[in-house]
């Protein structure tokens, strides 16, 4: 780290997430108060049960509820919200939740079983963006009393990918105002009505979004606050400026660049925290185009991840606030995270003679060949780890032509059209590797599709693996077919992992409760308030 | 008053075309880029799959050719319907008629702010040019003439929000404050301090600047000569005589920057948070929303020519010599 400061605000944010260490603040936590923070974007549709994204999450996690959060602590990594137990029967075909008792939707009705049922057979299922692979093979949800849904599966389920799925893809809806109704053009997609601490006051569209508190939630005593404002700051600068102006006390997903972050950092009464992401961990990816005569040779594509020098990426593009990625799935989880990637060190000589080797010679202008290289805007690191990768490159004797678009042709241009030759990409993990990992190596993928393997790499042993895990319920051999997975797409480098990032936070000293859990800022915030 | 009326008129002719021109153009720029509203909407959900995407591209119409899609635009125009914003998933006349207001409350104070200070100014440098007076701020005019306008409001945010703490640094009003009345206009005018200047300083150098100059000018005419020879001096020289005629210039400029203060305003309304139809425009493009953008545009159009249309009725009342011929 190279800001003393920062290293030692670092580890106590760090020591923050300890469950022990908030017992005692709770104590000084005072009923009350308006919490404003930074946002954005403004989503048009703010159902999570439909949309499952960050955006969406950080204003609607407050008012609508999963069946489980994730947790530091808690058995497997959760914590009970709407469903307090599960279990999965022996043959992986059903998995029975018991359901919280005593738990009203905002606008008084009973929320029970019904709504559960509802909700997975005909939101998760039909229309979730990333529900409706997780949930495809759901037949029936059974309800036999209000406080117990039966979730059945045509096909054996490991319930370890569906408890994975909980935090992020079991939103419950109330069914009395979606039934029988346009889902996708419901109003309540909007104007949220759901179980959680917080209710849907307001949007006033480019300015904010007002969520009061919900004073019959189900938890004794919470929520603290009594409003939460998100308001809409656009401009990069706009967030720093606002909390440094005491506008604001809260600006989450590294809404402050990290460039600002040794400046902000040393203002008083702001804390900066670098917890509370664990379970929306980005990768920095190099996708490579396996179409390419060049990039189809293996000795190639060892030749790019040994150019790469993954060290200085984490240390100067992201200033510490990662890690050097080893494999496909990401270090925080410690239950599949397999590390596969550390063969791969950082050698000029390595490269240049895997190139000589695979015949591609240096001309007289010292190029072997030239490649599109297409760094993805979605972030400034992945902008700028674009610029390193083409000086890296060129020192091996690989000439990277930045191509530089916006979102839609970016996806476009990678996805669809497949006019690229490398690209930075920044794919996000989600808790397991059969929500967002193997669509990245499977084959067959049809064109379009974003985020997903339109690379032309197929390995008939890597679709044989993915396969077989799909169907296996057994938690320790599920792992071991992932792990062997993992194993199989890193020897043929059919991408390559450069680092794992996450998002920083910087609030207001007295506030209590920030990031005490791995998706602190996409969860809802019950425990949140200012110090008493 | 007939000559007014005639002047609206005349324009009135005039605009339809040009609106044809501003929504095919527009709608032509907006096509040339890749990827489509689907591509932008999946990219901000991070991802979804084939079936997904294809319900979506038919349910927006974009499943069909351009020109399909321009044929129908335009025909709804026709009925007055500006169609659907897929980003804002809301009617676009809905979405435009909200942020209109405060763009054109930005406008209208910058454009004050820079003619009433820029030709105050103006007059103070033109009555004596060269004097040590008129130097110091012409040069003072030039620097501030040099400054992009997102430095500029980022320094007068970090100057008086963050540092002195006296105006807000973004927004229209503070949030979810439930002022009222006389207590609104307060708060709204609080929060505008700051992004007027910002936009409109630099028009305030160029409205300087050619007042000055065009002053300077003045004072070797024959017909300020004979006033002087009348033995004219004064005050009254200065402003009935020389300030009035070098006014016409100004006011030209000042319905031609009417446009390019528009698209000043797309930064200024990001950097103070301002929910106006530059943002707007922005948003339309990152997210490949044409329905939107086209709204943006052909309302912008219309505040344009309305403005322009307004600055020659003025134009017609400060030089009774305009407007009087077939040619206008």
């Amino acid at each position: 780290m190279r800001s003393p400061v920062i290293s030692r605000r670092h580890v106590l944010a760090g020591a923050a997430a300890v469950p022990l260490l908030p017992r005692a603040a709770r104590a000084t936590v005072k009923r009350g108060g308006r919490l404003i923070v930074a946002a954005d974007s403004e989503p048009a549709n703010l159902n999570p049960a439909i949309i499952a994204s960050n955006g969406v999450f950080f204003v609607a996690s407050k008012v609508m509820e999963p069946l489980a959060e994730a947790s530091y602590e808690g058995r497997d990594g959760l914590a009970p919200r709407l469903a307090t137990g599960w279990q999965a029967a022996a043959d992986g075909r059903s998995i029975t939740f018991s359901l919280r008792q005593g738990v009203s939707w905002h606008d008084g009705q009973k929320f029970t079983s019904a709504d559960v049922a509802f909700s997975a057979l005909e939101v998760w299922k039909k229309l979730g963006n990333l529900g409706r692979a997780v949930f495809r093979e759901l037949e029936a949800v059974e309800t036999p009393d209000a406080h117990t849904a039966v979730f059945r599966f045509a096909v054996p389920t490991p319930v370890q990918l569906i408890r994975n799925a909980l935090p992020a893809l079991t939103s419950v809806v109330p069914k009395h105002l979606f039934e029988g109704t346009d889902i996708m053009r419901n109003p309540a997609n909007r104007a949220l009505v759901g179980t959680g601490p917080f209710r849907f006051a307001e949007n006033r569209p480019g300015e904010y979004t007002r969520l009061v508190r919900n004073a019959s939630y189900w938890e004794a005593g919470r929520p603290f606050l009594d409003e939460i404002v998100y308001r809409v700051l656009p401009d990069r600068a706009a967030a720093a400026n606002a909390l440094e102006a005491e506008e604001i006390q809260l600006a989450a997903f590294s809404a402050v660049p990290l460039a600002d972050l040794d400046r902000i950092a040393r203002v008083p009464g702001l804390k900066v925290f670098s917890t509370g992401y664990e379970g929306l961990t980005y990768q920095l990816v190099v996708e490579i185009n396996h179409r390419r005569k060049e990039l189809s040779d293996l000795r190639v594509r060892r030749a790019l991840a040994h150019a790469i020098d993954r060290d200085f990426v984490v240390r100067t593009i992201f200033r510490g606030f990662a890690s050097v990625s080893q494999g496909p799935v990401p270090r925080n989880d410690r239950v599949f995270h397999a590390p596969e990637m550390a063969g791969y060190g950082f050698s000029p000589a390595r490269a240049n003679a895997l190139l000589d080797e695979a015949g591609y010679l240096r001309a007289s202008d010292g190029v072997r060949f030239r490649l599109r290289l297409l760094p993805a805007p979605f972030f400034n690191e992945t902008r700028q780890f674009g610029d390193y990768l083409r000086q890296a490159l060129a020192v091996v004797g690989i000439d990277a032509v930045i191509v530089a678009n916006d979102t839609p042709a970016h996806l476009k241009a990678v996805y669809t059209d497949h006019a690229f030759d490398i690209t930075v990409a920044s794919p996000v993990y989600r808790g397991d590797p059969a929500i967002s990992t193997t669509i990245l190596f499977q084959s067959g993928m049809p064109a379009g599709v974003p985020f997903a393997n339109q690379y032309g790499y197929a390995n008939a042993e890597v679709d044989a693996l993915i396969k077989q895990a799909a169907g296996t319920i057994d938690d320790a051999e599920r792992v071991r077919l992932y792990r062997a997975f993992q194993k199989q797409v890193t020897d043929d480098v059919a991408l390559i992992n450069v680092a794992e990032f996450s998002f920083i936070s910087v609030a207001r000293d007295n506030l209590v409760g920030v990031s005490n859990n791995p998706r602190w800022a996409v969860s809802h915030w019950a425990d949140l308030g200012f110090a008493g | 008053m007939a000559r007014p009326l005639r002047l609206v008129g005349r324009r009135l002719v005039g605009v339809v075309p040009v609106f044809m021109l501003v929504v095919v153009g527009a709608f032509l720029l907006l096509e040339a880029a890749p990827g489509d509203a689907v591509d932008a909407y999946l990219g901000g959900i991070g991802g979804g799959d084939a079936a997904q995407m294809a319900a979506l591209r038919a349910e927006w119409g974009l499943d069909r050719g351009p020109l399909p899609r321009l044929a129908a635009y335009v025909a709804a125009l026709l009925r007055l319907d500006l169609g659907w914003s897929t980003a804002f998933a809301r009617p676009v006349l809905a979405v435009v008629l909200e942020r209109l207001p405060n763009t054109l409350l930005l406008m209208g104070l910058a454009s004050g702010l820079a003619l009433a200070l820029g030709s105050a100014l103006g007059v103070v440098c033109g009555a004596r040019p060269g004097s040590v007076r008129d130097r110091v701020l012409s040069l003072a005019a030039i620097a501030i003439y040099a400054m992009p306008g997102f430095w500029l409001g980022l320094v007068l945010i970090v100057a008086f929000s963050v540092e002195l703490r006296w105006l807000p640094s973004g927004g229209m009003e503070t949030v979810a404050s439930g002022l009222r009345g006389w207590d609104r206009a307060v708060d709204v005018g609080r929060h505008m301090v700051l992004p007027v200047f910002a936009l409109g300083l630099v028009y305030m150098a160029l409205y300087l600047r050619l007042m000055r100059d065009g002053m300077a000018e003045l004072w070797a005419q024959d017909f300020v000569r004979a006033a002087r020879a009348r033995g004219m001096g004064g005050a009254r020289l200065v402003l009935r005589h020389v300030a009035r005629n070098a006014l016409l210039p100004v006011v030209t400029m000042l319905g031609l920057q009417s446009a390019a203060m528009l698209g000043g305003s797309v930064v200024i309304e990001s950097v103070f948070a301002i929910p106006g139809l530059g943002r707007l425009a922005a948003e339309a493009v990152a997210r490949r929303d044409t329905p939107l953008l086209l709204g943006v545009v052909l309302l912008s159009a219309v505040v344009v020519m309305t403005v322009n249309l307004v600055i020659d009725l003025a134009y017609a009342l400060l030089d009774p010599r305009v407007g009087s011929g077939t040619g206008g």
